[in-house]
This record gives structure tokens, sequence and C-alpha cells, in this order.
């Protein structure tokens, strides 16, 4: 099933020009009202239509009066047609539509106070925004409680609003129809089959995303922040070679949840629940806090100006030296970079990556070109368009035995060496670890300098398809660490006497120059749906 | 003939072999003429037929009333020809008779099954369908028994299947029970539910005439509407129209129950006056009570008061000046005794019960008016609760897929407006119609 999400573009030779709340507008033709009015910048409320997802058009709450249409018409399903006169919010519309907001309202429990939605829920938006002030229900309301779906998914029954696109985004886009809608009437409630549940799904969490207020809610994320005080930074998912467009929602300088953000060229509005439930490293405590030179048998803890000077101390008395490099490819591409071109100005050498790969794909059947990849890393490509050669084995380990016998400069970045044993290359003339965390392979080295990940600064990823994609900080780094490239450029400027890049986008150009297919690609370029790609269109928001 | 009582002032076309055992074997309907309809269809172009029904004014007995040879000429005129990579089309007959107050549909299907067959291949015949489904409600086990018996001997006689009658049409006929749900006499609930979907109507456009059953394109009718296809073909159009009126040519069945004497099946020319039905030929009021309110057409349409029933005429136009509608001619009626109020929480009940429950609309509204007539009807309503019920039931008309929800504005609106002494009765003073 292709994404039916909104392109529109400027005006083909097949648009149709029609008037929306007195605005001229002109869209595709076969777009729907829904879409029209969201180009001209009008929202119509509405519950069942998602981009997503196919439009059963029983919500009913995108009413809307058409001009010579005997009854309001549902604008999620109908077509744009020529001349056409549109009102969303006519007496008549708003009537119903306030109308069927009460009747969503008769049976749902107003416990936004404890509600995971709050401050996120259509339904609150929608009633403060065109609801009546008093609900008229002298009845109690119907009670379903809560119930385990299986995964990470928990429904709270009582908040359905049964626009079923959780049942939909599991028969159309995963398809694996394990919701349903059982019963009829006003006892029809969503379920699940017998003891099947969303576990034997891998893309369930998104129904947590889909769902328009608070009735399918993530367990992991239950009661742990409220909508309001998270902060939204849109970045890539870390966690396999796919590159899905994502926000990392953070509150105190943590990881809450990551967030599918909508890009119909790589992930449409989706991620997998493997890379979704993988954000907890990113919130590790044990990190490299200042740089430590280790020498003659003490570690001293320094600022960086000291740290570098020092270091490049060392590097003028080794003299000519070969050195060999091992880095980890969820480091950004300016980082990688950066290495490869302080490798080079000493006088080259071979640089090697390890990373884990999974047994299998895990596809998403109902989107074509999205799945789980089986390359557990961000940015394999990336390193491998920079010519670093990929060693050890699936898990991510071994293939270092060069390195650890290594008698000139051993330099890592990223990579903790967790599979090695104390003392890691301790033939070395010189070690330098450049890493987050703390490593006891490594706690030896002549110099660990702390670094920031890919979630603490600016920087681009390079997906399976080598599309760069650019992410933002969302945290900031603990105590005086910093982005490798910035290190990096400041020790290649101090042994060349001149100054490195001083911002992300700087170190992009010097990777992009270096390699051939990001050739003419800068920050501006790429943007915030990545490049290269084919035109970069506004998306229609869900 | 009616069923089991019958009147001098009926005009039995389709219900002239009720009663009749015989009628419903092979043998016994062709003695009595069957098949002659559609040997002379079949000698005919499927225009020139579909003319003669246009030309008989028959309008959709299943309620709605929409031309017949109208609905018939939307399919696709190619795939009438039935060209080999024609997508497949076909016609689905509505056999899932579940209005309440409705039971004439089911007469045909156990008195007079071959004239429905007949009617289903003269149709597909006429637009180009390889296949007909008739649709039967999962309650009609001794009907749908017949039914599929009388499929079975005309499948022996080659009169359906690889070469109907000789003539080397291939029409296939399958039937098929429902599950028993109210929601799939809807077209498009039906065409879900014959596919093994839920019975959810769908969103029209597309119209079943271009994406029906299975996707294909696909005609519904009625069985009265079916079955009146044979006589209609083997006399001509204009034969049909010396029945009726203008707008309405032609007999028709009406189902009477309720309050009145001899209650069952009359088939009489539309345009026949309610009075008359009442007091004439289902023989008056039990026990000549008082009439204080006739449901014209089935459930789901509004009630009439005494003074609007008795100027009432029979017809689709007469019906909806009186200010109703005729539905599918389901008469209920209603003695002084009656518990109006009561009478309209159980049909609400009803609706809210079949809600498929896609709408929120008819969703929650449905449930929403059942509770709050169950509270006035328990004393413990307010007058207030008449103005929600209006204004609820105003949010519930044409905001929805399909009409289920407009079936319970309609008797409540109309009781409200017509028979407020009664519920404030209730509302006030705790007084109940017929409560001893």
């Amino acid at each position: 099933m292709a994404d039916k999400t909104t392109k529109i573009a400027g005006a083909g030779a097949d648009a149709v020009t029609l008037t929306i709340d007195g605005q001229e507008v002109t869209v595709p033709q076969g777009a729907t009202l829904l879409q029209a009015a969201q180009g001209a910048g009008t929202e119509v409320p509405h519950y069942c239509y998602h981009p997503g997802l196919s439009s059963p058009a029983q919500c009913r709450l995108c009413l809307v009066e058409v001009e010579g249409a005997p009854k309001l018409l549902p604008s999620c399903t109908t077509t744009v047609a020529e001349g056409q006169v549109v009102r969303t919010e006519s007496e008549n519309a708003m009537r119903m539509r306030r109308g069927v907001l009460e009747f969503y309202l008769l049976n749902h429990p107003l416990d936004c106070p404890i509600c995971d939605q709050c401050g996120e829920c259509d339904l609150q938006d929608y009633v403060f925004a065109e609801g009546r002030e008093h609900g008229r229900g002298r009845d109690a309301k119907r009670v379903l409680g809560r119930d385990d779906f299986g995964g990470d998914v928990l429904f709270y029954g009582d908040r359905c609003v049964m626009c079923t696109r959780c049942v939909r985004f599991m028969e159309e886009v995963e398809e694996k129809p394990l919701l349903t809608v059982v019963e009829r009437g006003s006892r029809a409630v969503i379920d699940t089959f017998f003891e099947q549940g969303l576990d034997q799904a891998e893309w369930a969490g998104n129904v947590v995303d889909i769902c328009p207020v608070g009735a399918l809610v993530s367990k992991d994320f239950l009661h742990k922040a409220r909508a309001w005080d998270l902060d939204h930074t849109p970045s890539i998912c870390p966690n396999c070679s796919q590159g899905c467009n994502i926000e990392l929602h953070t509150r105190d300088n943590l990881v809450h949840r990551m967030k599918p953000r909508t890009n119909p060229d790589v992930n449409g509005h989706w991620i997998c629940d493997y890379g979704r439930g993988r954000y907890e490293w990113l919130n590790r405590g044990d990190r490299l806090e200042a740089p430590v030179m280790h020498a003659g048998g003490r570690k001293t803890a320094m600022g960086w100006t000291v740290a570098l000077e020092a270091l490049k101390e060392r590097i003028d008395t080794l003299g000519e030296s070969s050195v060999k490099a091992v880095v980890s490819p969820f480091w950004s591409n300016e980082d990688l970079g950066a290495v490869s071109h302080l490798i080079q100005a000493l006088g080259g050498g071979a640089i090697v990556f390890r990373s884990p790969r999974a047994e299998e794909e895990v596809p998403l059947q109902g989107y074509e070109g999205l799945a789980r990849r089986t390359a557990l890393a961000p940015n394999e490509q990336g390193a491998e368009l920079l010519g670093f050669e990929r060693v050890g084995d699936d898990a991510g380990q071994g293939g270092l035995d060069d390195l650890a016998e290594h008698d000139g400069v051993v330099l890592v970045l990223g990579d903790s060496l967790d599979d090695q044993p104390e003392g890691f290359a301790g033939n070395a003339a010189l070690v330098l670890y450049l890493g987050a965390y703390t490593s006891s392979a490594l706690a030896l080295a002549d110099f660990q300098l702390p670094v920031t990940t890919f979630a603490e600064q600016e920087g681009t990823f390079t997906n399976h398809a080598g599309r760069v994609q650019r992410f933002w900080p969302a945290l900031s780094g603990p105590g005086s660490a910093r982005p490798a490239w910035l290190v990096l450029g400041a020790l290649l400027g101090a042994l060349q006497n001149e100054g490195g890049p001083s911002n992300a986008e700087q170190a992009f150009g010097l990777v992009a120059n270096s390699v051939e297919s990001y050739r003419g690609l800068n920050y501006e370029t790429i943007g915030a749906q990545g490049g290269p790609s084919g035109a970069l269109v506004p998306v229609a928001g869900d | 003939m009616g069923y089991p009582y019958s009147h001098e002032k009926e005009v039995p076309i389709l219900s002239k072999y009720f009663g009749d055992p015989e009628a419903r074997t092979l043998s016994g309907w062709k003695e009595r003429g069957g098949y002659e309809a559609l040997k002379k269809a079949l000698g005919m172009s499927p225009e020139d037929v579909i003319e003669i029904v246009k030309a008989s004014g028959l309008r959709g007995r299943g309620g709605a009333g929409f031309p017949t040879g109208l609905k018939w000429s939307f399919m696709p005129k190619a795939l009438a020809n039935a060209k080999a990579e024609a997508k497949p089309h076909y016609l689905l007959c509505n056999a899932d008779e579940s209005e309440p107050g409705t039971f004439k549909d089911r007469e045909i299907l156990r008195w007079v099954p071959h004239l429905l067959i007949e009617g289903c291949l003269i149709g597909a015949h006429a637009m180009g369908a390889q296949h007909v489904y008739i649709y039967c409600r999962g309650e009609f086990f001794e009907a749908t028994q017949v039914l599929a018996k009388a499929v079975e001997d005309a499948y022996e006689a080659g009169i359906i299947g690889d070469d109907v009658l000789g003539s080397g049409k291939k029409i296939d006929v399958t039937v098929f029970a429902g599950a028993g749900a109210y929601i799939c006499g809807e077209e498009t609930g039906l065409m879900n539910s014959l596919e093994g979907r839920r019975g959810e109507p769908r969103v029209k456009p597309p119209f079943p005439a271009a994406v029906g059953a299975f996707g294909m394109p696909t005609t519904i009718n009625n069985v009265e509407t079916l079955a009146a296809i044979p006589p209609i073909v083997a006399n001509g159009g204009e034969w049909y129209r010396q029945w009726g009126s203008e707008k309405s040519p032609g007999t028709k069945l009406f189902c009477v129950s309720g309050h009145v004497k001899r209650p069952g099946n009359y088939e009489l020319p539309l345009g026949f006056p309610l009075k008359d039905l009442i007091y004439d030929v289902c023989g008056g009021m039990i026990e000549d009570r008082a009439l204080k309110a006739v449901i014209p057409g089935g459930s789901s349409v509004p009630l009439l008061s005494v003074e609007e029933a008795m100027g009432c005429a029979l017809c689709y136009e007469g019906v909806v000046e009186a200010g109703s509608m005729l539905g599918c001619a389901s008469v209920i009626v209603m003695d002084e005794t009656t518990d109006i109020v009561h009478q309209v929480m159980r049909m609400a009940s009803f609706y809210s019960h079949e809600s498929c429950g896609q709408c929120t609309p008819c969703r929650e509204g449905t449930a929403w008016v059942t509770t709050t007539l169950r509270r006035i009807e328990d004393g413990r309503g307010t007058e207030e609760d008449l103005d929600t019920l209006v204004e609820v039931t105003e949010q519930m008309t044409g905001t929805t897929i399909c009409v289920l929800s407009d079936s319970v504005a309609a008797p409540v609106q109309s009781s409200i407006e017509k028979f407020r002494d009664e519920y404030l009765a209730l509302i006030r003073r705790g007084e109940r119609v017929g409560a001893a």
C-alpha cells in the first residue's frame, strides 16, 4: 500500500481550484476536502482519518458543508471538484460537530488529570475549541476498564473513541490483523483475539502514536511525564541503518520516549518497536566527563586546553608512527570524517569499525522500503563511504587483534571495547580514547577524551540507502564532553597550526568534500527530511 | 390472495398462490404458468427488458421506493454485453427482511419461491449478471429451506445454470443465510456480510453499480421487487399501471400488525386508503377500541396520529403528504391502550441493539436515547429530557453513513410532537397509559 500522505504540490496540469471558507485553493485532482483544507491552513477536526491509513468516514467529525449537497459531507472521503464551495465552519457544520463531540463525551471518563494523552489529546483540543460548555448526559457512563494488549501497549477502553485507526494499522500497514472490533453498537470495543496479543507484532507501538486519545498508551511511558513538560527534538533513530526520522522527547536532560517524525521517503509515519524501545542507553550515567591523561603511572584530569597541548606534545615526540583506529558507527559523519582527516595528517593508517548485525530484516509489510535493517547501527553506511572497513562478528565483537598488537598510535572513537581485556594495546606508542562511556579496556589509555553522543550534538547519519539525514541536540552532554569532530578538529588544527571547524556544518563540509556521493550536500540542502532525494515538499501533518 | 386472511378488495398478483403448497414445487409452478415470462425475457434484448420495467413504473419495495428500471440501467452498459474480459457483475436479492413490522418477503419465499427465482433470472439477464445471491435473513429457517429446494430443482431442470432454458446464458443462483443482524439488510452492509466481513454499511460513493459485492458492479433489489418482475414482463408495463397512482403504480403487499381483528399480508393497489385497510380489510380494531396511532411503513418511520391516518392514501407520495413514509408498507396499528412511551422505548432499544457502531452519532446516540426513554418510563425523567431527546435525535439525522440512526429519530421526534401529553403525564404524575 502506498502512503496516503498528501503532497500538496504546486498546481499541475490536473489541478482543481475550489473555495474553502472563502479562500481559493488549488490542489491536485483526487485530493480530499480535508487535505485541501489542510493545504489552505484549515484543520478540520477528525479521528478516523489518518494520512497513512484508509478512510472509513465513520467518526463523523469532519463533516463539512458543500454548496449544493443536501447533507453535510465527510471531508476525509469527499474528493475535490472544480469550483466547489466548501464551508468547514458554517453554522450547520459547527452544530453537527458540536453534537458529535457531545456524543464522544457521553461515555468518555474525563480522567484527563491521570491520562498520559493529556496535553496532546485530540478530544481535549477539539472539545475545547468547538464543544459544548456543559454535557447533557445524565446517566452513568459505560465502564470497560483496562486491558493489556501485549507488547508495550495498554488499552483504556473507557477512553476509546472507536476511530479504529489501530485496527486498520494492524490490518493495512503491519498486515497482522491482531486487533479487531468486537460486539456492535455502543457495546463495540477494540480487542485482541483471545490470548493473541500485540507481543506477536513488530510495529505495534505505532498504534499508541496514532490513537487520538488516551485509549492506547505505552507501558514504558506510563505516568512518566506530562506531555507539556517534554521538549521535542527532531532526530534520527540510532538503532538500525534504516534512519527513521524521529523526535526525541526529553525532560530534565533525560530521553523519555522516541516518537516517529513523518518522512514519506524513509519511514512514513511509522517506526518499529525494536527501535522505539532502545533509547535508554542515551541516559547512561557512566560517562567520561573530563579529559584524563595517563602518564608516569598517574591519571590526571584536566581542562581541554591543557589536554590538547599535552597530546600535541606527545604526538610531536613520536615522530613517524603508523596509526590504527577503530571507530563506532553510532557516531556521526562529522565525527568519523574528523578521524579520517586526522589520520591522513598523521601519515595515514587503517580505520576499522565494528557493528552489531541482526539475522533478519523486519519489514513493515504495508510500507514499501521500510524495515528494521540487519545493520543495527545508524551510520554503517557513513563509515563505509569514508572507506572504513567493518571487522569483528555480528555481535559487534572481536576483530581487533591487529590493533591490540600495534606498536604505533591506536585511536579509538566511541567503541568502549567491552569485549577486550584491560590494558588494551599495551604495546602501542600512544593510545587515544575518544569516548562517551568509561571503558575498562581503555582505563589505562594515554588520553581519555570525553565526547558527546549523537543525542547531545548536531550532526548527520547516512542511512542504508545513502541518504544523509540531520539530527539536532536534544540533551546537553555531561561535564566537559564535546563533539568528537570539535576535539579532533582542534587537535588537527594545533598540529597544522591552523583553525579547525567551529561548527557542525563546517565539519560536514569537510566530509562532503571527501565523499563522492555527498557532493553538493550541505545542511541547507539536506534540510529536516534528508538528502539526496527528489523534490522536498511540505507534508501535511496528521 | 392475502395470507392468512384474504379480502375481496385485494389484487393478488404476487400473493395469488400464497397458502397453495403445490405452487412451491417446480411442476406445480409450471402448471400455473411459471417460467413463461423468463422464456419471453430471454428472447428479448436486455435493454428491452429494462424498458418494460421502466414503463411499468415499478418502485423498489425495500423501503426507499427508488424506480427499479432506472436502477437497473445504472449497471455499466459495456458489462451488460458480458464480454469475456469484463468484470463479473452481480445481482443481489435482499431477503434480509428485518424491519420490525415487516413480514411480506418471508411469505414470498415460503409460498412462491419460483416466482422470486424467475424474477432474479430475468433481472440477471437484463443486467448481464452471471451470478445472483439471495441473502436470506438468518432467522428465516423454513423460508430459506423452501427457497434452497426450489433453487436446487431449478438447477436440475436446467432453468438455472450454464445454459438457462437453452438460451446459452450462464446464470448461477446462490442462497446465502445471514447470521441475523438488522444492519445486514442495508444494501452495503449486506455486501460486507456476504463477503464474510463485519456487517457494516459502506461509505457511498462508490455506489454498488460501480463497486459492489466483491468489488464488482452490483445491483441489489428487494424480494418483492424482483417477484413483481415476471408478471410485468409477461403482461407489459402498461398492464401494471392499471393499479396504483401515477407516481406509485402497481400493487403492494401490506403487512398489517397490531390491534386489528385480522392482521396479516394483503396485496392491494397502491394508493389504497389507510382507513379502509384498518376498518374494512382488517375488520376493524380489536374489541372495537379506539385507534391511537399508526406506523405506516415499519418501525423506522414517523408515527401518524388518528387524524393523519384517516386521510392517508397508502402510496409513496400519499404517506409523505400525511407526514410519514410508506417504507416497506408495514402498517403497525395501535389502539387506545397503547403506552406510546414504552413502544418508542422498545423501538429505540431495538435500534440501539442493532446499530453496527461505526458512526459516532448512531453508536452513542441510539444508546443515549434508549437510556433516557427508560429513565422517563421509570418515572425519573424531566421535561428537559424531552428537549434533549429532540435535539439529540436531530444530531443523529443525516450525519451518518446509513440511515439507521435516522430511524430512531423518526419515532422519537414524531411521538414527542404528537403524544407529548403522554410523556408529560409520566414525567409529572407518573401516570402510564394501559398500566393496568
